[in-house]
C-alpha cells in the first residue's frame, strides 16, 4: 500500500456566470491591479488516500468527484496526486 | 379503495440536521390544511405511509460543500426517492429544492445569488402552470406574494434542459413584479428565465425557492401559500375518490399508497 496526497480543484464550469469570481475581479480592479481579465473562485480539497497504484487512487478520486465533491451541472474538477509514502 | 377525509391526509415533514422551516411546514400542514402531520428524522428509512412529503428549508449539514449536497445521502432520501418514483407528491421549499436538485429528482442546480447576498424579503411570483397537483387552486398567471430567504437560489441549467423545461411547461413559478411582468428587476437572485420553481417530468415533485409555508395566515403577511396545500389535497382526494363519487376517472395513480 502507498499513501498518496490527492489535490482536487473544483471550479465553476466554463461559461457559467461566477458571481463570486466577478466580485473578486471588481475588488482587485478597485485596488488598481491592472490586467485582471477573469477570476473564477472554486475550492481545493486535499485528501490523503491509501492505495496500490496511482491509477486506482485517481479512479477512486474521480468517483468521489462525480458522486459528491463536484456538482456535475455547475462545476468542473481537476485531480493531482503525489506519492507521499 | 376507501374514501378518506382530510383528517386522514398524512404529511411527512423531513427534518435534516440544520433544517429550520420544518415546524413552519408542520404547522401549515396540520393547522391550516387540517392534515395529520408528523416529522421524519433524516436517519429514518421509513416515511410511514405519507400522502405528501415535504423537504423543508434551512441549512442542512450547514450547507457544507454545496447547499443540499450532503443531505441527499441521508438514509431517508432513499425512501423519498422511492416515494417520488411511485408518484407520491413531494414538495421541496428553499433548501428542500436544493436537496431535490442535488439528489437528481429535479434537473439543474441552485448556485450563489448573483448579488452574493443572502436575501430575506417578500417577492412576487407568477403562476406559470396552474395545471399541476401543486397549483390547481390558483389561476394561470395569478400573481402570488411569498417570502424568500436564501443565499443560493440562483437557478441554472444547461440550455437543452432549460428548453425542455419551458417546452414541457415545467416552469411552475417565475419571479415577477406586482403587475405580473417578469423583469430583471423583479428577479431577486439571477435565476435563468426568472425561474422560482419547477416540477419533474411526471409532475409530482415540485421544488421552489420561496416559502409557501410562511404565507398561510394573515398574521404572517400573506395567505397566498394556502393554495399550494389546498391544491395537493384536491389532487389526492380526486385520486382516491370511489368510482361512484365522480364522473371523472382519476388522472393520476393514488399517490404514494403502497
Amino acid at each position: 500500500m502507498n499513501r498518496y496526497l490527492v489535490e482536487i480543484r473544483i471550479v465553476p464550469r466554463e461559461g457559467l456566470l461566477d458571481p463570486e469570481g466577478k466580485a473578486v475581479q471588481n475588488a482587485l480592479r478597485s485596488l488598481e491591479f491592472t490586467g485582471v481579465e477573469d477570476v473564477r473562485v472554486g475550492r481545493l480539497l486535499r485528501l490523503e488516500l491509501a492505495g496500490a497504484t496511482p491509477e486506482e487512487v485517481r479512479a477512486r478520486a474521480e468517483d468521489m468527484c462525480r458522486r459528491l465533491l463536484a456538482n456535475p451541472v455547475t462545476e468542473d474538477y481537476e485531480i493531482d496526486l503525489e506519492n507521499i509514502s | 379503495m376507501t374514501s378518506r377525509t382530510s383528517v386522514e391526509l398524512r404529511v411527512a415533514v423531513v427534518t435534516f440536521p440544520g433544517s429550520n422551516c420544518d415546524h413552519d411546514c408542520y404547522r401549515a400542514a396540520k393547522d391550516v390544511l387540517g392534515a395529520e402531520a408528523y416529522f421524519v428524522w433524516h436517519r429514518e428509512r421509513d416515511l410511514r405511509e405519507p400522502d405528501i412529503v415535504i423537504l423543508p428549508g434551512g441549512f442542512s449539514y450547514g450547507d457544507y460543500l454545496r447547499a443540499g449536497a450532503i443531505a441527499r445521502f441521508s438514509p431517508v432520501m432513499e425512501a423519498v426517492r422511492r416515494f417520488a418514483e411511485n408518484g407520491g407528491l413531494v414538495l421541496g421549499t428553499c433548501n428542500g429544492f436544493q436537496v431535490l436538485c442535488e439528489a437528481g429528482l429535479l434537473p439543474g442546480a441552485l448556485v450563489r445569488n448573483a448579488s452574493l447576498r443572502f436575501i430575506a424579503r417578500w417577492v412576487r411570483l407568477r403562476v406559470e402552470n396552474a395545471d399541476t397537483p401543486f397549483t390547481s387552486a390558483y389561476r394561470q398567471g395569478q400573481v402570488l406574494r411569498m417570502p424568500i430567504a436564501h443565499g443560493e437560489g440562483n437557478y441554472v441549467a444547461d440550455p437543452a434542459t432549460l428548453e425542455r423545461l419551458e417546452a414541457e411547461r415545467r416552469v411552475v413559478f417565475r419571479y415577477c413584479d406586482a403587475e405580473g411582468r417578469v423583469t430583471e428587476e423583479a428577479n431577486p437572485n439571477g435565476s435563468l428565465h426568472g425561474i422560482a420553481g419547477i416540477v419533474n417530468e411526471a409532475g409530482n415533485v415540485l421544488g421552489l425557492m420561496p416559502h409557501p409555508e410562511r404565507a398561510v395566515e394573515a398574521l404572517l403577511g400573506s395567505t397566498d401559500g394556502v393554495g399550494m396545500f389546498e391544491s395537493m389535497r384536491a389532487h389526492l382526494r380526486a385520486a382516491v375518490a370511489p368510482a361512484g363519487d365522480s364522473q371523472e376517472a382519476p388522472a393520476a395513480a393514488p399517490a404514494g399508497r403502497r
